[in-house]
């Protein structure tokens, strides 16, 4: 399954929720206000890279760029991808779920 | 009513592009600076993701409004303060903000920072001595 989250793991909990349901092996992709969590030496790296051991983490680059979010600021393991990347993930996974 | 000047907190705590709330507060202090108050802003919580450097939204097709924000040393709104907890909780530094500046008039227009980064203490003493603060 593909898991997609879009808001601020500061300001709601859909990230630690999609991070809790995921089972081992899904892809998780970060868009909008949720490529906050993707920044490495926040008080969520722990949790992200522990995440990133048991799940394929990726990060939407539009939304990382529009944010000034550089690419070498991320958690290593954290991919970038573009909307075509996107489409993929989407067309490779039988269902997507949109954590809100 | 005489012409008493007060002091005004606009306190920014949302990112920037994910809601309208950074957008509509920093067009309300540019909106409000024409009234020649004493005008702060403070950055907190996810606020700060506001001032971050480099935001290019082409991409995506947002408006990029961080420009703006150079423009606000300009309408004498020269008191950014951010939160350096809410700050270091992100994984960002001080040097990862939009350096801005204001012309100090009473001081031969020297460029001087507008940012200045402060603890929580330091920023709920800055909260006690205003006359009005507005949320975003």
């Amino acid at each position: 399954m593909l898991h997609t989250v879009n808001k601020s793991p500061y300001e709601k909990n859909s990230v630690d929720t999609c991070l809790r349901m995921a089972k081992p092996g899904s892809d998780v992709l970060l868009i909008e206000d949720a490529v906050y969590a993707a920044i490495a030496g926040s008080k969520l790296e722990d949790e992200m890279r522990k995440a990133g051991a048991q799940l394929k983490l990726y990060a939407l680059g539009p939304d990382l760029k529009t944010r000034g979010i550089a690419e070498d600021s991320l958690i290593d393991g954290i991919q970038v991808v573009g909307y075509d990347g996107f489409v993929e993930l989407a067309a490779k996974n039988e269902c997507v779920q949109s954590w809100l | 009513m005489a012409n008493q000047t007060k002091k005004f907190l606009y306190i920014n705590r949302r990112a920037p592009y994910g809601t309208v709330y950074a957008l509509e507060g920093l067009e309300t202090v540019l909106i409000g600076a024409a009234f020649e108050q004493d005008v702060s802003m403070a950055f907190m919580d996810d606020g700060v993701f506001q001032l971050k450097d480099h935001q290019d939204s082409g991409e995506t097709g947002m408006k990029n409004f961080s420009p703006t924000y150079r423009a606000l040393g300009d309408y004498e709104v020269t008191k950014l303060y951010v939160e350096r907890e809410s700050l270091e909780a992100r994984g960002l530094r001080p040097e990862d903000l939009m350096a801005l500046t204001y012309e100090d008039e009473d001081d031969d227009y020297k460029e001087k920072p507008s940012i200045h980064i402060v603890s929580s203490a330091e920023l709920a003493d800055i909260l006690e001595i205003q006359d009005v603060i507005f949320n975003f």
